[in-house]
């Protein structure tokens, strides 16, 4: 029972078709969450004790932040899945996930850097967060060079598949290394990018904004998916059925 | 009569000593790039030795990181050309275990030569005399993970364009954990401290890549020889 | 002992191997026959374990060679294009260390090998310093030695002058006492003809 579901997801044309139907859906209701929650944390939410109005951009921050890993996390999982079952679709997943994360982590750097300046006074600073995720940044890069370095795709799926396990399993030890290395060096006891106390009204928003990156997040991974299938088994059959 | 899994690592290693010692000149070349390398900050910094001893662990560690690389070149290059690495996943023995035999007689030749000459870098940096030794302790765990680490990218690039640099791209976020110990376990050895808790984190590393990292750079290797 | 069952291999996009099938028993040479790029180095690729094919599967012995690798590669001699040989090491270094990792292997053994390959009188200098020829009289002198009930050789009389040929097919009749052989040619190997089974492979 259970394997049948599976090996409907392991079929290339099914998922071109769920992907067809469901992405405008996912992309639809992640606007919309993203209308209400942005017009909770910029308009409705009062500004915050310390940080005044700087500290909206935590909106876009924190699920950029969260989902950078995430789908890193994910990325891994489908490349394992790909390796062990030997699934295409899950390789063309994970070759999909990997532009949407490395995406993910400039804008958390980039909304980090412009949290900083009215913080900090500078655009940078080495702070544990904003170096990891630079780091996280520097595994995408590997991770994508190494897949356009190798021509053959079905090796190159599968030696960035080990890469991504590989990676998946140092970041929490490179995590803990920078939390180490930043530690040594702390002037002062308050964390830099230290997420404000946020009362009520400031934390709906935020929740809200992390289900709309879900959405958003998976609505444009379908249609990447799609894309990767459709470049994939350009020389399969059903390419021809479903393109009319 | 099957050979043994100890014995066949005995000749991995054996083979790779032995030609290693044939072609000396390969060994040095990595040594040779640490020493400029540790050379090159001085002339871009400062040549007062207070300034240069505050410095002296980056240095060093990203002076090893770099000739680290350079030699993780020639771990599995000659072997993926000639065929040997296709006879290693051939030969009925565990691809995995010869590959950690691979893997260790590599740092034996590159990795441990690096540690053991540290100290006249690290004194032209200004490093203490008292450090040497933890200096020397922790660059021969660190290079060791490395090796390990780079083992797993060596692997991943067998069949790639350009292996080098892209060698490097893979491998370098991965080597954070052995750059922050490392350094730091060298400044507090500069510093007169107790060096053990870093150096208690490096060899955490270098266990568990050795557990790890010959069973990913085993499976890297049977997918570069398709 | 040897059965390949509707093995099916991408390239990229190139569908090279369609459903290639045969069985082969002991005493057996099949000899694979066709043109460059038809596949014969895949198939002998894919057979030994290196290449995974995407449909079908190979029987070694009844068993699947993918569940019982290590021990049908332990019976697996497989030589390629260019005989794996360390350039820096001797002939004689070179089979010590390559045979010595999957069998003990005493010097004399090694002796009679290159004895019997016509490489006894080179074996003790650097591989970088022979002729084509001469490596591949070594690398056969390792594939004897390897003491393999399966030979899997790649154009194996590449660089051999015409004694050298005679010893391969020599070398051939003698294994199919004991065991089997699927060889990649481009030209006839002189085999009774019994023995032999030729598979032609066509370009895709």
């Amino acid at each position: 029972m259970a394997w049948a579901w599976f090996h409907r997801f392991a079929s290339p044309p099914w998922i071109y078709g769920f992907a067809q139907r469901w992405a405008p859906w996912f992309g639809g209701s992640a606007a919309l969450l993203m209308l209400v929650a942005l017009f909770g944390g910029l308009w409705l939410a009062p500004p915050d004790y310390q940080q005044k109005d700087a500290f909206r951009i935590v909106y876009i921050h924190a699920p950029s932040a969260t989902f950078s890993l995430a789908v890193y996390t994910a990325m891994a999982i489908a490349a394992a899945v790909g390796l062990i079952w030997r699934m295409k679709v899950a390789h063309a997943v994970a070759a999909a996930c990997a532009p949407i994360g490395a995406w993910l982590t400039v804008a958390t750097l980039v909304t980090g850097s412009l949290w900083g300046k009215p913080m900090w006074g500078t655009y940078w600073a080495w702070d544990p967060r904003l170096t990891s995720e630079l780091i996280l940044l520097f595994l995408y890069f590997a991770y994508m060079a190494l897949r356009a370095a190798i021509e053959d795709p079905a090796k190159a799926d599968k030696a960035s598949a080990v890469l991504a396990v590989v990676g998946v399993v140092n970041v929490p030890i490179i995590r803990y290394s920078v939390t180490w290395w930043n530690s040594l060096h702390q002037k002062a006891t308050t964390k830099l990018l230290g997420d404000p106390d946020m009362d009520g009204s400031m934390v709906w928003p935020l929740l809200l904004m992390l289900l709309a990156f879900a959405l958003y997040i998976a609505a444009v991974l379908l249609v990447r998916l799609r894309a990767e299938l459709l470049r994939r088994e350009r020389n399969a059959s059903w390419i021809r059925e479903v393109l009319g | 009569m099957r050979t043994p899994a100890l014995t066949a690592a005995r000749l991995v290693a054996g083979r790779d000593l032995r030609l290693a010692f044939r072609k000396p000149s390969q060994l040095l070349q990595p040594l040779m790039f640490f020493m400029i390398v540790a050379t090159l900050f001085p002339l871009t910094l400062s040549p007062e030795m207070s300034r240069l001893r505050d410095v002296a662990p980056g240095v060093l560690w990203i002076g090893a990181l770099l000739s680290s690389l350079l030699a993780l070149e020639f771990l599995f290059r000659d072997d993926a050309v000639d065929g040997t690495l296709e006879q290693f996943a051939l030969s009925g023995q565990s691809l995995t275990w010869m590959l950690f035999a691979k893997t260790c007689t590599h740092w034996l030749l590159a990795g441990l030569p690096l540690a053991l000459s540290a100290p006249v870098a690290a004194l032209a940096l200004g490093v203490p005399a008292a450090a040497l030794g933890s200096v020397v302790a922790a660059l021969a765990l660190g290079s060791l993970a490395l090796s390990l680490v780079g083992a797993i990218c060596a692997g991943l690039t067998l069949g790639a364009r350009r292996g080098g640099v892209l060698l490097s791209l893979l491998t370098l976020p991965l080597a954070v954990p052995v750059l922050v110990f490392g350094a730091d376990a060298t400044r507090l050895a500069i510093a007169g401290e107790s060096v053990l808790p870093p150096m208690y984190m490096l060899s955490a590393i270098v266990v568990l890549g050795m557990t790890l990292a010959p069973l990913a750079a085993a499976a890297a290797v049977r997918i570069g020889l398709e | 002992m040897l059965s390949v069952q509707g093995l099916h291999l991408w390239r990229g996009d190139r569908h090279v191997l369609r459903g290639v099938s045969f069985d082969a028993g002991s005493g057996q040479c099949v000899l694979l026959t066709g043109r460059n790029g038809a596949g014969k180095t895949t198939l002998l690729r894919a057979i030994a374990g290196l290449l995974d094919p995407e449909e079908g599967k190979v029987l070694w012995r009844g068993e699947s060679t993918r569940a019982t690798r290590d021990t049908f590669h332990s019976e697996l001699a497989y030589l390629g294009h260019e005989p794996p040989l360390k350039g820096d090491l001797t002939g004689y270094e070179n089979l010590h260390y390559g045979v010595g990792i999957r069998r003990a292997v005493a010097a004399t053994e090694i002796d009679a090998a290159l004895d019997r390959t016509g490489a006894r009188a080179f074996a003790d200098r650097a591989t970088r310093r022979l002729s084509a020829g001469q490596r591949r009289r070594i690398a056969l002198a390792g594939l004897l030695l390897a003491n393999a009930a399966l030979w899997l050789l790649d154009e194996p009389t590449t660089n051999l002058d015409a004694d050298g040929q005679a010893l391969v097919a020599q070398l051939i009749r003698q294994q199919l006492d004991r065991g089997l052989v699927v060889a990649a040619v481009h030209q006839g190997i002189e085999l009774p003809a019994g023995k032999v089974r030729a598979l032609e492979l066509e370009a895709a």
